[in-house]
This record gives structure tokens, sequence and C-alpha cells, in this order.
């Protein structure tokens, strides 16, 4: 579906840990919404300095029922546009554009899945694990974070899939350590045949290997800087192997944010590989 | 209302808005906003002769009131051009401004032959900010020779009926010089502005934070500069017409444009923040017009260099 750009009412805030999770009134958006796809959101009001749009994962959009309408995302304090958001009250407004990008790919049938998420990277796969769940597959979560304020949904995981195993970095929450620490675990308890992942690139790096080495797919939902979101500006692009067994850079936003971790050239974000599609004309610019 | 018909030399078109080279890729990401036929024209993003990959990330800085990017014009080469973007362009109904870019004057005129009688295309926009591989990789319009032949070879290999804008870059000690040598070789009207050269330094990692070091300056931080760009031109040239752009994301900015000379406008970064920006702007610019009593576009291209007596006169007519 196509997206749409939606002035939408702040109809909740609520504080969990560092993050602020917004409620938005915004039923065009939450209409078509999928489990992975985002939305922009505009920031700094009318003649903001700020010129481009702040991108959130999608952590609930609910087309019917009691909250018919509303969309949830989880914003952190990154920079002065995430600031300014944190500052909102409910009863304002917000200028959303979405939803954006590609859903999270459901299995065809039942099939044991583990959903990493770092950070509120677990807002997205909250909605996934209840997708996964409705056709019958087996589902386990594992969140981590640096430090336990830095958690998101460790309770609405639980709600939704049952089984979470928490980490923390510095011990203060769960298990002392990474979510690859105990990710191996959990793929052996469900017999997983797909990992899902958002957080870090570190981490979607990470949870990456662990799937290979277990010879399971791995797919992650990157969190790439971004312009305008909706495929035009070309700054969000991430080397990524294609059907044809060529590599492009291609955009995040449109092509993304969900990538089959298999596909994405790691080792070589950041870089202009020499055997990409059109990195022989570069020479000279 | 007003009548909003613009001319670009030989070029009319239905209304003065345009969308700016490389902020609206080729229109279809656009239309799930709007319908790309009501512009009046899409101007793409600069295409080349061969299919590039583009610089490696991090490719933009979000500055004040702006944007520093540097993609390295990532695209598909023109032949996928022509048959994806350029077809699907023509079949919504799109005017297009079709923007070529290259390393070699040769580059600029191949890829004009390509597009030479395609119903499509309305106009080229010679994107000449773009490093000279034959003169040590300095940027074409920076040069007066190099921007001279580039332009004369794209006038002369295009067809007769299709108008050749000079998209002229900033970053010249005296941007009336570059225009001169343009008009001189046949240009049939300027764009202006490119972006301007900027750099921005991450304080975390302690190095510039785009890959490719330098970036292209864009959005209403630049906003005063074009417009000072496109007074001096008009100035020079009243005769040539102008295709202003750089930061405009009101209607009130266009109108500064039209006002300082220009006969039509490219919305740009704006898109970036509100992908309907571009629709928004023309309406603004009708209603301001409307309101400032203009019976027509025309009247208010380049008003603000008139005199008093000149201002009657054209109000009288």
């Amino acid at each position: 579906m196509s997206p749409v750009q939606e002035s939408g009412e702040i109809f909740a805030l609520q504080r969990a840990g560092e993050y602020l999770q917004f409620t938005v009134i915004a039923p065009a958006v939450a209409m078509t919404a999928k489990p992975g796809q985002f939305v922009a959101v505009a920031v700094g009001g009318d003649n903001s300095a700020m010129m481009l749009r702040r991108a959130f994962a999608l952590y609930s959009a609910t087309p019917g029922g009691d909250f018919a309408g509303t969309i949830q995302f989880v914003v952190a304090e990154h920079g002065a546009g995430t600031r300014w958001l944190m500052q909102r009250q409910t009863g304002e407004r917000l200028d959303i554009v979405g939803p954006l990008g590609t859903p999270f790919p459901l299995p065809s049938g039942p099939v044991g899945a583990v959903l990493v998420g770092g950070g509120y990277g677990t807002a997205p796969l909250v909605p996934l694990a209840a997708a996964l769940k409705e056709q019958g597959s087996p589902v386990e979560f594992v969140v981590g974070a640096a430090t336990s304020s830095r958690l998101f949904g460790e309770m609405a995981a639980k709600r939704a899939a049952g089984i979470v195993t928490v980490t923390t970095e510095d011990g203060s929450s769960g298990t002392k350590g990474l979510v690859t620490d105990v990710l191996p675990d959990a793929i052996a308890r469900v017999g997983a045949e797909v990992v899902y992942a958002c957080g870090p690139m570190g981490m979607l790096r990470a949870v990456n290997d662990v799937a290979r080495a277990h010879a399971i797919h791995a797919q992650v939902a990157v969190e790439e800087s971004m312009a305008c979101g909706i495929g035009v500006c070309m700054t969000c692009v991430l080397p990524v192997i294609g059907d044809d067994g060529r590599s492009r850079f291609v955009r995040s936003c449109v092509d993304g944010p969900i990538f089959d971790g298999a596909r994405v050239r790691w080792d070589d974000v950041g870089t202009l590989p020499p055997d990409l599609v059109g990195a022989d004309a570069m020479g000279g610019h | 209302m007003s009548d909003m018909t613009a001319t670009l030399g030989s070029l009319t078109l239905p209304n003065p808005v345009l969308t700016a080279s490389g902020c609206a890729a080729a229109g279809r990401e656009l239309h799930q906003f709007f319908d790309v036929a009501e512009l009046g024209a899409i101007v793409t993003k600069s295409i080349m002769v061969e299919p590039r990959s583009g610089r490696a990330t991090p490719r933009m800085a979000e500055t004040p009131s702006g944007m520093l990017n540097s993609i390295g014009l990532q695209g598909p080469g023109i032949d996928s051009f022509i048959a994806n973007d350029l077809a699907w362009l023509h079949e919504h109904g799109a005017r297009t401004v079709v923007s070529i870019a290259g390393g070699h004057t040769d580059d600029y005129v191949a890829l004009t032959r390509k597009l030479n009688g395609h119903p499509a295309v309305a106009a080229l926009e010679v994107n000449i900010s773009c490093p000279n591989v034959e003169n040590r990789g300095l940027v074409f319009a920076c040069d007066a020779i190099a921007s001279s032949r580039v332009i004369g070879a794209v006038r002369r290999a295009a067809h007769p009926d299709t108008p050749v804008l000079a998209k002229l870059s900033p970053d010249v000690t005296d941007i009336v010089h570059i225009a001169r040598a343009c008009a001189d070789a046949g240009a049939d009207g300027f764009s202006l502005i490119n972006t301007a050269l900027g750099i921005v330094i991450d304080t975390e990692t302690l190095r510039p934070a785009l890959a490719g070091v330098t970036g292209g300056l864009s959005g209403p931080a630049i906003r005063p500069i074009a417009v000072r760009c496109v007074w001096q031109v008009h100035h020079a040239f009243p005769h040539l017409p102008i295709l202003g752009m750089g930061g405009i994301r009101s209607g009130l900015d266009a109108l500064q444009f039209i006002l300082a000379g220009a006969a039509a406008v490219s919305v740009g970064t704006a898109v970036f923040g509100d992908p309907t920006a571009p629709i928004r702007v023309l309406r603004e610019l009708e209603a301001a017009l409307d309101e400032r009593r203009f019976g027509s576009l025309a009247e208010a291209v380049g008003y603000a260099h008139l005199t008093p007596e000149q201002r009657a006169a054209r109000n009288v007519a």
C-alpha cells in the first residue's frame, strides 16, 4: 500500500526507561501498516531549521477495536530532533508519513522463531510475535541493552511470546552479556528456523553470524541514516547481494528496512566495494 | 486567478513549479503523494552514460536549515533510464526536464543524442557541476571555457526545439561570467543554482561526517545566495529564462525567485521533509500572486528589478 501524509494528534505519551512511547491518532497510516514498517515524523514545528524527518519503527498499528486508528512508536533521544519530540505533550499534532518500507516476511506456515531486540529495537518485534503466534509458530524473545534503563518492551514481549530472555552488558537486569550470548540456547529450545532482529548494526551483524552458524535464516531490520524515507534521496543505501548474485547499493527505506541477513555485505557497509554494480564508473568523481 | 503559464524559452508549461534534480528521483515515489502531471515538470536526477554505484556512506548530514549530501550520482545509466524511468513519466503524462551529467564533453553529447526525439523530454538541464576528467577534475561549471564547450556541444547535438538549460554552480567568483560563456555557446536559459560546496566535521569521530569528505549544501540555508545568483544573471541577460532553485519551501520563497527574475522554480530539498511540498508551493504561489494583484505569473517575473516608471508601464500592459 502507498504511504500517506497525515497530521496526527498525540493521544498518549508514556515513559519507558530512557524512551518515550508515542500513541498517535493516525487512522490512514494505521489502516495498512504491517510489522517492520516505519513512519517518518517531521520535527521542530513550522519553519523548523531541521528539514529532515526522523524515522521510527512502528510498535503497533491498530486499524480496528477500542484504539482504532492509532499507531505507536518509541523515541530515543539522539539529538536536537528527537529531543524536540521528547518535549511534546498530549493533544499536540505531529506530521507523519507512513507506513514506509518493507514489512517482516512471514514464513508460509508454523516455523520456530527467535526475535532479538536491541534497546528500543524490540518495538517492531512485538507485533511480529503476535503475527507469528497467530499462524502457530513457536516464538521466543531475546531482548538486550547496555543497561536496564535502555531495555524496552520486556513485558509486552512476554505477553506476546511467553518466554523472554533479558541481557544487559552491565548486568543491571537479566543475564550479564550480549544478546548473542544467549541466542544459541533460545534457537535450540524453540527449534528456530529463523531469527528476526532489530537493533544497532553491530548487533544485527552478530545475530546474523549466529544464525549462519546454525544454518538458519536471519531477517534483520536496519536503522540507516536517511533524509527522505520514501526512496528519493539515496542517502540510506547498503551494499546488498541481489537475486542475480550481483551486489548493489540499495535503499534501506524502500528496499528495506527488513533485509535477509545473508544478503547484506556486512564487512563492506560504509565502503565502496569494487565489485558493486556501477562502481567501475566512479573513477574521476 | 492569475494566469500561471510559465515559459522557458520555446517551452510553455501550465505552471512554474518543478521538482529539482536529485530531489525527486524520476517521479515515481512522489506520485504516491500527488499526481506528477500536475506540476510544471519533473526534473529528473542527473543521468550519466553508464550505471553508477554512487559513493560510500555516510552520504548525508543535516545542517541548520539544510543538508549536506555526497551521493555521487548513483543511477542506472541512460539506457535503463530511457527504458524504465522516462517511459514511466511519459505514461503518466509528466512533462520532463532531463538532467544530464558527464565527465567528458563527449558524455554529454552521447546522452543528448540518446534523448533526442523522445516525446517525454520537454527540456535538457545540463549539470555541469561535475569534475572534468580532461582537466584534472576541475568542475566544468567553475571554468568558463569548459562550460561553454559542454553547452555548445549539447546545443548542437540536441533537437532544435528542445531548450538547453545550463545549471550553474554558485561556487564561482563571478556567476555572470560563466553565464555569459554559456549564453554565447547557445544556452537557451539557466538553472540557478546547484548546491554550494561544504564540509561537516563529526565532533565524535573527529573526521568529516561524509565519506566523500565534501558535499553539496542545499535547503533554505542557501536561499539568499540562490536569489542573488538569479538576480545577477537576470540583470545581465534579461531575455534568457531562468529556472530558479535553492531552498524553496513555501510559495513566498518561490515568489522571491520570480521577482528576482526566475521564469519558473524548482522545489528540491523541501521534498525530503514534506513530500507534497511542490504542490503546496504551487498553490501558495498562486495565492501570493493573486494577493499582490498580478494578473499573470509573467507580469511578476523580474518585477523586483523594475523602476517605478517601468512598474507602471508593466501594470498598464
